[in-house]
């Protein structure tokens, strides 16, 4: 075997082929150590499993191989045998996932649209899904100029077509050209098109007000939540009390919470204030760190902005706060900014994690370690199918980049209609150019309506007694509290129900509405909330908030 | 690092130093030379022929006009009551935008629309002669490489003590290899026979799981059939054999058939996994657990770019299923347009459809892969066994110790050195064997033979001559 192959395939099963057993075993505890103690950065190399995870014990290398099936005989005599692949013998910490957002509610809301497709009776005519923040689902219109580019990069024979206008020709042809073979069905790079992520970094320039961008510095990804979990990977390792603490928000959004589980991570929760519109608390953040470093090892803070679930902006006072004591506790900054276009209320404004941090002094501007990431799927854009995104990364350390990218060839490249898509939303038509007034057109109806729709779900929200809803400052979503009786919540627990999925359950039941309860994101101990979108149209999303209104005052009703 | 660096790093995989790749120091190369012949700097060549991907549309291979003219109408419907488009297009995007909510493809949808899921599931039954094939057993993935890494994600516990091992093939491409050891897992290499025209054998099987002893705790096989590097193209009784070993040793098979429509070998034919182990009948049929990859990456489709794939699960406990289930969603959704085109392979025009005749043309393609993979076995210094199918030639290089021990001076693999060789003085990009492992030894180069249909007459000779004057120069 070639040295270059010795290095490709595990060290450990080249050492298989190479040494004796025992010389192979002692290399396997040689390679110990331990993980994860922070050092000048929170990220170092190499913080992949197969390379940094501890060696285990030799003795238990002598003992009964686990995961193997039992051979046992069957009826007619002949040797048959287990599964390989058990809840027994699979990995334990996907057991542990779980995705709220798509949990029991979605999966009766599909039944429920089968038996009214069936022509079973119900006490309402179609099951509304405010549950997810997919905005074309909910009846938003795509922007032309991103479809009518996409289509032609799709069928070039398009580019002899005149009804397509000039400018979105010349943006599919810039487009087909940085594309392998001319085709977006090529491989891209797995950091992304050369072009597009200049184009993302002209628009992180602009978007920051001058503050520079490196295109070596982004990374295209399969959407957001890809880039996300990627990030997670790098940062996780350890063990035991030395194993990775992740610090997200409560209400969070539950890729975060599914993620960590699945990586085996410990999750850190600090909690969002409520009565002061969901701002982020420095001390709740220390709190929950100092209480975090008895049992794990923090290395990462999640910051939300505009919050999700919770449509809360930070303020920039807060945001510099959080890089101070991101600083202070040596932590790698993920800043989770998908809804940086969705901003609605009068006197917040969006302040990008990045701008903040460079505006800062050199010894944050220089070492904190930051992760941005945004999307398509979001703002005016909508966009969730071409699974587009990006990150950007800042003041990582340079092996650790190496690393990153080869998690990203695992992959092979994000979709590359989705990068196209990326390259349109970060570089929009220009004045004069034909296609402009019916894009500025377009992206304000959409924006403007949300912004209306935001309003909407606040005001009438809060006339209901028993629901309180907090400023829907930015993104997608209403968070009310909900008031649940006494006796509510007894039947709940005797269903073994949290008495938030109770009560959505029942809405759903009686009303067709399909939220998402607020114990999937996470809340203080007592409290209960649901997650409803605000994208419904404004005449449907009336309708909505009243049957609601009569849902709950109905419920209040029958439970005191 | 360049982003050209990454550009073909992403398709082989990494190494854990990226910096030491050899690979990378050829296309960084290959980048210099072509921006040198953009200036304007004079070569023996015009530009740089790159056959070293396994991407058709790269290669020169024009996308599917039907399924273009789908997406196209998809992403822009107005397109829809366009006459410029033919009349089952039309009908198809309406079709597809009716499963989509809202109409639009923007819509995102978890692992997979019931209608499109339905289409691979006719289409696994129609090739497997019947079989059925459960639609709830399917997930819908952005690329193969991504439900593998889902599936080896349930079946490695990163925890256990020993390691989870997976048998994988020597020569294979890399992005599998790094996914095992990323999670957390052990390697265990098996040799492909190379004087067998790459056979896999199942005494090598035993050798590699007996290797494994005291090590780690092998849980799974990985066989890619048709076989990537090396185009060999396993029989029924070979699929057979294998599915024994597994059942025997108590390994859960993962199947990597995305070649499964690139079979041209004389007397080749693609027998699925899922269907041999199915006409074996019990024990077998109901207890080997099998996952079988496929995407629209390869095949006649070549679309890599859109990202789409899917897994196909066999006898999986059904509480086991439940967590899949959760994993594949928890990855939001694959990407639309991809999930479109995996309904369009599986679901094609019909003969009387418009768009069958143009759709149809797909064969002439293959009977040009057929003769390239007859073609290097009669050049001196060079031997390929034939091939079966799949997308590459890889080739023998015969090379003497004396050109062996000059590219060691230079601190290169042998047939690294060649590449670049050939990369220099002929201007041909390929893969050096090492990139895939190879018995010590020997030494080869991977190609990608489809690019051959397209390139000029000349220009097929120019690639032979150097081919062939190089073992000969590097030989003497």
């Amino acid at each position: 075997m070639s040295a270059t192959r010795m290095q490709m395939l595990s060290s450990r099963s080249v050492r298989l082929l190479s040494r004796g057993r025992n010389e192979m075993l002692a290399g396997r505890s040689g390679a110990q150590r331990p993980g994860g103690d922070p050092r000048t950065r929170s990220l170092t190399c190499p913080p992949l499993s197969s390379s940094s995870s501890p060696g285990r014990a030799l003795s238990s290398l002598s003992a009964t191989r686990r995961g193997l099936p039992k051979e046992k005989m069957s009826e007619n005599g002949i040797m048959s045998r287990a599964k390989v692949l058990t809840i027994d013998t699979m990995n334990p910490t996907v057991k542990k996932v779980e995705y709220a957002v798509r949990g029991p509610i979605v999966q009766r809301a599909v039944e429920l649209e089968r038996e009214l497709s069936e022509g079973m009776k119900k006490p309402f005519a179609e099951v509304i899904r405010a549950n997810i923040g997919d905005a074309h689902a909910m009846g938003q219109q795509p922007i032309t100029f991103f479809r009518q580019v996409l289509a032609l990069c799709s069928y070039p024979e398009l580019l002899s077509d005149s009804t397509f206008p000039e400018d979105t020709k010349s943006r599919a042809c810039r487009i087909l050209q940085s594309c392998g073979g001319n085709s977006m069905g090529s491989y891209s790079a797995s950091q992304g098109i050369d072009s597009v992520r200049q184009d993302v970094a002209s628009y992180i320039v602009r978007r920051d007000g001058g503050v520079p961008c490196d295109p070596n510095n982004i990374y295209l990804t399969t959407g957001a939540s890809d880039g996300i979990m990627t990030m997670l990977k790098l940062l996780v390792c350890g063990e035991g009390t030395t194993r990775t603490g992740v610090m997200i928000p409560i209400p969070q959004y539950p890729l975060y919470s599914a993620a960590l589980a699945e990586l085996g991570a410990v999750q850190i929760n600090y909690f969002l204030n409520e009565e002061k519109c969901w701002s982020l608390d420095i001390t709740e953040l220390q709190r929950a760190v100092n209480e975090a470093r008895q049992h794990c090892n923090p290395r990462a803070l999640c910051i939300i902005n505009p919050g999700n679930p919770t449509g809360q902006v930070q303020s920039r006072q807060c945001i510099e706060d959080v890089i101070r004591f991101a600083a202070k506790e040596r932590l790698f900054l993920m800043a989770d900014e998908v809804y940086q276009d969705n901003v609605y209320a009068e006197g917040c404004q969006f302040h990008s994690f990045k701008k903040v941090l460079f505006e800062m002094e050199p010894e944050y501007a220089e070492t904190v370690e930051l992760a941005s990431f945004h999307s398509t799927s979001k703002c005016y854009m909508g966009e969730c199918g071409f699974r587009g995104g990006y990150m950007e990364i800042i003041n990582m350390d340079d092996e650790v980049k190496d690393q990153l990218t080869k998690l990203l060839s695992v992959r092979l490249c994000p979709p590359v209609p989705g990068q196209a898509l990326m390259d349109l939303v970060v570089n929009p038509p220009q004045p004069g150019e034909p296609s402009y007034d019916t894009f500025i057109k377009e992206r304000t109806a959409t924006l403007s309506a949300l912004a209306e729709k935001a309003k909407l779900t606040e005001q009438v929200l809060n006339t209901v007694q028993g629901i309180s809803c907090n400023p829907v400052q930015g993104a997608m979503y209403s968070f009310p509290r909900i008031t649940i009786p006494e006796k509510a919540i007894k039947e709940a627990t005797e269903k073994g129900q949290q008495p938030d999925m109770f009560y959505c359950m029942k809405m759903l039941e009686e009303t067709g509405i399909c939220l998402v309860p607020g114990s999937g994101f996470g809340q203080k101990d007592g409290t209960y909330h649901f997650r409803m979108t605000i994208l419904p149209p404004t005449d449907k999303l009336k309708i909505l908030l009243n049957k609601v209104k009569e849902f709950h005052q109905r419920f209040i009703q029958q439970y005191s | 690092f360049g982003s050209n660096h990454c550009q073909y790093v992403q398709e082989r995989g990494t190494t854990m130093s990226m910096k030491q790749l050899e690979y990378g120091a050829l296309a960084s190369r290959a980048n210099q030379i072509k921006e040198e012949l953009r200036k304007g700097v004079r070569r023996h060549y015009k530009e740089v022929i790159d056959v070293s991907w396994g991407d058709s549309h790269r290669a020169g291979v024009k996308p599917l006009t039907f399924v273009r003219q789908v997406l196209a109408a998809c992403v822009y419907p107005p397109l829809i009551n366009s006459n410029n488009l033919p009349l089952d297009v039309r009908q198809r995007a309406q079709k597809q935008l009716g499963t989509c909510a809202g109409g639009s493809v923007g819509k995102g949808y978890a692992s997979g629309v019931s209608e499109i899921i339905h289409s691979i599931s006719e289409f696994i039954k129609r090739r497997d002669g019947g079989i059925p094939s459960q639609p709830e057993n399917i997930y819908i993935s952005a690329g193969s490489q991504w439900s593998i890494g889902n599936i080896l994600h349930v079946l490695v516990n990163s925890e256990a003590s020993p390691k989870t091992g997976v048998l994988i093939p020597v020569p294979c491409h890399i992005t599998t290899a790094v996914s095992i050891t990323g999670l957390g897992a052990v390697t265990v290499p098996y040799y492909l026979s190379e004087e067998q025209a790459w056979a896999l054998q199942v005494e090598e099987l035993q050798r590699a799981l007996e290797s494994a002893k005291g090590v780690c705790n092998p849980v799974a096989l990985y066989v890619i059939n048709p076989g990537n590097p090396t185009g060999y193209v396993q029989s029924r009784k070979s699929v057979q054999e294998v599915i024994r070993f597994a059942s025997e040793k108590g390994l859960f098979l993962l199947v990597d058939e995305v070649y499964q429509d690139s079979v041209y070998g004389e007397n080749s034919e693609f027998v699925s996994y899922k269907r041999a182990l199915s006409e074996m009948g019990p024990p077998f049929s109901g207890t080997v657990e099998l996952a079988s990859f496929h995407s629209v990456s390869k095949g006649f489709l070549g679309e890599c770019g859109l990202r789409s794939g899917y897994v196909e699960l066999v006898n999986l406990d059904p509480a086991v299923m439940n967590y899949i289930q959760t994993l594949f969603s928890k990855d939001s959704s694959s990407p639309v347009l991809g999930q479109i085109a995996l309904d369009l392979m599986t679901d094609p025009p019909k003969p009387g459809d418009p768009s069958y005749p143009l759709y149809n043309q797909v064969g002439t393609l293959e009977l040009y892969l057929l003769r390239t993979s007859q073609h290097y076995v009669n050049l001196p210094g060079l031997s390929c066994p034939p091939i079966g199918g799949g997308f590459y030639a890889f080739v023998r290089l015969h090379l003497t110790p004396k050109s062996i021990q000059k590219s060691k001076e230079l601190g290169l693999q042998p047939d690294t050195f060649y590449c670049m060789k050939l990369l220099e003085e002929g201007g041909v990009l390929t893969t050096p064997g090492c990139e895939y492992g190879q018995k010590e030894g020997t030494y080869h180069i991977r190609y990608n033979t489809q690019i051959e249909y397209y390139l000029s007459k000349e220009e097929k000779l120019k690639i032979d001559y150097y081919m062939q004057m190089l073992t000969l120069v590097l030989g003497s």
